[in-house]
């Protein structure tokens, strides 16, 4: 199954069969974290599809990103049910404690900041994700120490990197 | 024996099911003659998530709110000695006669299961509790018992419509695939569920996959098509594993592949995952986007039926539809009509969010009112509330007000009021929502999510946007009003796909329903629901305010004053309404009117 979704061997396999430029986009940004320059060209070069069609297709769908992404990708749900449950101001708080504004990444790289039309958990409104786990319920407050949480426990586990490289 | 499920879809999982599941696994492993433990999908009480069911015989237990703890409770009580544990909550419960009790029994008393008949029952991930449930009947009868033309036939006499949000006649449309000649046709199932507020779907591919995977065979059967695609949003990773699992397990046991069951037909299928546009949830955009293209509507006709995905004869329909096609083949036409109105039969499933008290999935008979579904089955408005509107319909639907709620829900009732029935999301609002807000979110949406390539919708849907962002931020005029329905005339009619041609629905709602709130954000500068920042008046609750002057260290203006451990206040003079204040209370001591 990994096999399957590896981007190199996703583009080695590729047999000219139609349709397969979002596939092969996704895998590459499975594996890259983003889609850089050069993955673009590769795929130019394997599928004969224009450089620019790619590109076309990238800036289409919101998945795709041609920046590198932060180590945490905090997504607020902006859907329905959590707009009028109060999303807006939790956006506000995670961008005033991020010190970015939606989209961007923090200087740090620690966190980048989207908002997801709706993640589908209407019912724990309003909600985020950071990476896979999903935070429901929330309120600013409880946004600024979830966020905060992070922080602290990526600084220990750094610290205890660091510490057994001493060792 | 005793069987322990344990509810993991999306809700339950993002409740805390794992270290529920996790907790019991290791319970049972030390008791592995007195229980087995298992899975399940979304039953619909998302509210309550985690759900922990324990089944003894025919009798159901379940209980809600479960963390690891109280979880190891249950097991030493309920499944060892067989008495539920003291201060358990039981939600809901079947004893052995029959006889259903527990704290949400309305929740679940008042619905009606025809898509949903597993979910919650079954492990979605094994083929053999489906095929125990009956699953697969209804695609060997259709292929050993019944011609094509029958099964046509019989969906046509269901009268079942098109669960995606249009309505359009299921059986009509497959004839017309099937009429159409060509040497390859497709069969498509539209996943991508992108209406914010709407989660029906993905409950259904997370807790019952096969259900749709027999649809799509049954249709394939139909319209003579050797080949499907499943267009899932890449937002719903369970969904697109459990189906997988589902597509996997259906190849091993001869439901998909060469000669399914000895009949001679062949069929097999592909998930293909979204990038993330909410256009592609229109057919001709899907079918651009599988073909790894940017995903832009076409101009129709030629529809579907006869130039689809690849220029080939396609039948497109959504993941509610094809759910209820085995149900329909197994119990007749007939059985299907019972349930439902004249021109809508059958029964639709609803995801309550929102400010309703019991957010999840209810499934009801068409016809059933707003009412019913808000306070019934939803228990009414969080907090005690005065209920002001449901969104039906997500981005392209409308807003019916609470005055409307005897309206039954159903394809001519529904678009009556101005709204669409949609895909079943039902957004619940309170006195807290403002309506002119609401109508600048959807634009905002749209307006983002409009592909560009027709010029009302790309230019139009800005130019309404900033009308909305003028009237929230109290800078509108009188003529803003007859602009915005202008606006939304033009763009409905030159618009190509249903996107644009919807987008204006909300506005138009609003505008209908809500005409005074509009009005006292151009006259009288006021937010009537104190939900737009800029026309409220930020004060500071003495009673809550605790005097920690975190408030006042992050006012950008300095505008607010007070001692250390003494009730602070705001100069509303100088206030720029900026909501840092408010956002930063931990004590919720700001308040906005």
């Amino acid at each position: 199954m990994e096999k399957e979704h590896n981007f190199s061997y996703r583009l080695w396999r590729y047999d000219g069969a139609p349709g397969e430029l979002i596939p092969l986009l996704q895998s590459a940004q499975d594996y890259f974290g983003y889609i850089p320059r050069r993955a673009i060209a590769h795929i130019s070069a394997v599928t004969g599809t224009p450089e620019s069609d790619i590109y076309g297709v990238i800036t289409f769908y919101s998945q795709f990103r041609l920046l590198p992404m932060g180590k945490y990708v905090v997504r607020a749900c902006a859907g329905t049910a959590c707009h009028v449950s109060g999303s807006r101001m939790i956006i506000e708080t995670l961008e005033d404690e991020l010190g970015v504004e939606v989209g961007d990444t923090t200087t740090d790289g620690l966190f980048t900041l989207n908002t997801v039309a709706c993640i589908g958990c209407c019912s724990l409104a309003p909600v985020i994700m950071v990476n896979d786990d999903t935070h429901g319920r929330l309120t600013p407050a409880l946004v600024r120490k979830i966020i905060r949480d992070y922080r602290r426990r990526d600084r220990e586990s750094s610290s205890a990197q660091a510490g057994e490289k001493c060792v | 024996m005793k069987k322990i499920i344990v509810g993991m879809g999306t809700c339950g999982l993002s409740a805390g099911a794992q270290a529920v599941y996790d907790r019991l696994a290791e319970l049972a492993a030390g008791n592995p003659d007195g229980c087995s433990l298992g899975r399940t999908g979304c039953i619909g009480m998302c509210y309550r998530e985690p759900l922990v069911e324990i089944r003894d015989g025919s009798a159901r237990t379940i209980y809600g709110g479960v963390t690891p703890e109280t979880a190891e409770s249950l097991f030493r009580h309920h499944v060892l000695e067989g008495a539920a544990p003291e201060g358990a909550e039981i939600v809901f419960g079947v004893g052995c006669d029959g006889g259903v009790s527990g704290t949400e029994a309305a929740f679940l008393g008042m619905q009606e299961r025809i898509v949903l008949r597993n979910c919650g029952l079954i492990d979605p991930e094994s083929i053999e509790d489906y095929e125990a449930n009956g699953g697969y009947s209804a695609l060997r009868r259709a292929l050993l018992e019944m011609a094509p033309a029958e099964i046509i036939a019989v969906v046509k006499d269901s009268g079942l419509r098109g669960r995606g949000g249009a309505g359009f006649p299921t059986g009509l449309k497959w004839s017309f695939a099937a009429g159409n000649p060509g040497d390859r046709k497709y069969v498509v199932c539209n996943a991508d569920e992108g209406d914010p507020g709407a989660f029906m779907d993905r409950s259904v591919l997370e807790g019952d996959p096969h259900s749709v995977l027999e649809g799509m065979i049954i249709c394939a059967r139909a319209i003579g098509a050797y080949f499907g695609y499943i267009y899932c949003r890449a937002e719903y990773p369970l969904a697109i594993k459990r189906l997988e699992i589902a597509i996997a397990a259906a190849r091993a046991r001869g439901y998909l592949g060469r000669d399914i069951l000895g009949s001679g037909f062949s069929f097999d299928l592909k998930i293909k995952q979204g990038a993330g546009a909410f256009v592609c949830g229109e057919e001709t955009a899907l079918f651009a986007s599988i073909e790894g293209q940017r995903g832009m509507p076409r101009i129709r006709p030629p529809f579907p039926a006869e130039k689809g995905l690849w220029q080939k004869p396609t039948n497109n329909n959504n993941v509610e539809t094809y759910a209820n096609v085995p149900w329909i083949v197994n119990r007749g036409a007939a059985a299907f009509r019972a349930f439902g109105t004249e021109k809508s039969p059958g029964t639709k499933v609803f995801a309550l969010a929102g400010k309703v008290v019991h957010g999840g999935l209810a499934e009801v008979p068409m016809g059933t009112t707003i009412e019913d579904l808000v306070f019934r089955i939803g228990g009414g408005i969080k907090e005690g509330r005065q209920f002001k509107a449901v969104q039906m319909g997500g981005p392209s639907g409308g807003c019916i007000p609470a005055r409307l709620s005897h309206t039954p829900v159903d394809f001519e009732s529904i678009p009556a009021t101005g709204a669409i029935m949609g895909s079943g999301g039902m957004v619940v609002m309170d006195d807290t929502t403002c309506m002119v807000e609401i109508a600048r979110f959807f634009l905002n949406f749209t307006q983002n999510e409009s592909c560009g390539k027709c010029t009302f919708c790309r230019i139009g849907t800005l130019r309404m946007l900033e009308i909305l962002e003028r009237l929230t931020r109290g800078e509108g005029t009188p003529e803003d009003i007859e602009k915005l329905e202008k606006l939304s005339v033009q763009i409905k009619e030159a618009s190509l796909c249903g996107l644009g041609q919807t987008a204006p629905n909300p506005v138009q709602t609003t505008l209908r329903y809500y005409l005074d709130e509009y009005m006292a954000h151009i006259r009288e500068k006021k937010c009537p629901a104190g939900a737009c920042l800029s026309l409220v008046v930020f004060t500071i609750d003495p009673g809550k305010c605790t005097g920690c002057t975190l408030c006042a260290r992050n006012c950008p203006v300095s505008a607010i004053s007070g001692k250390v451990r003494e009730v602070h206040t705001i100069d509303t003079e100088t206030c720029v309404k900026c909501g840092k204040c408010l956002s930063s209370c931990n004590f919720g001591a700001v308040m906005t009117r």
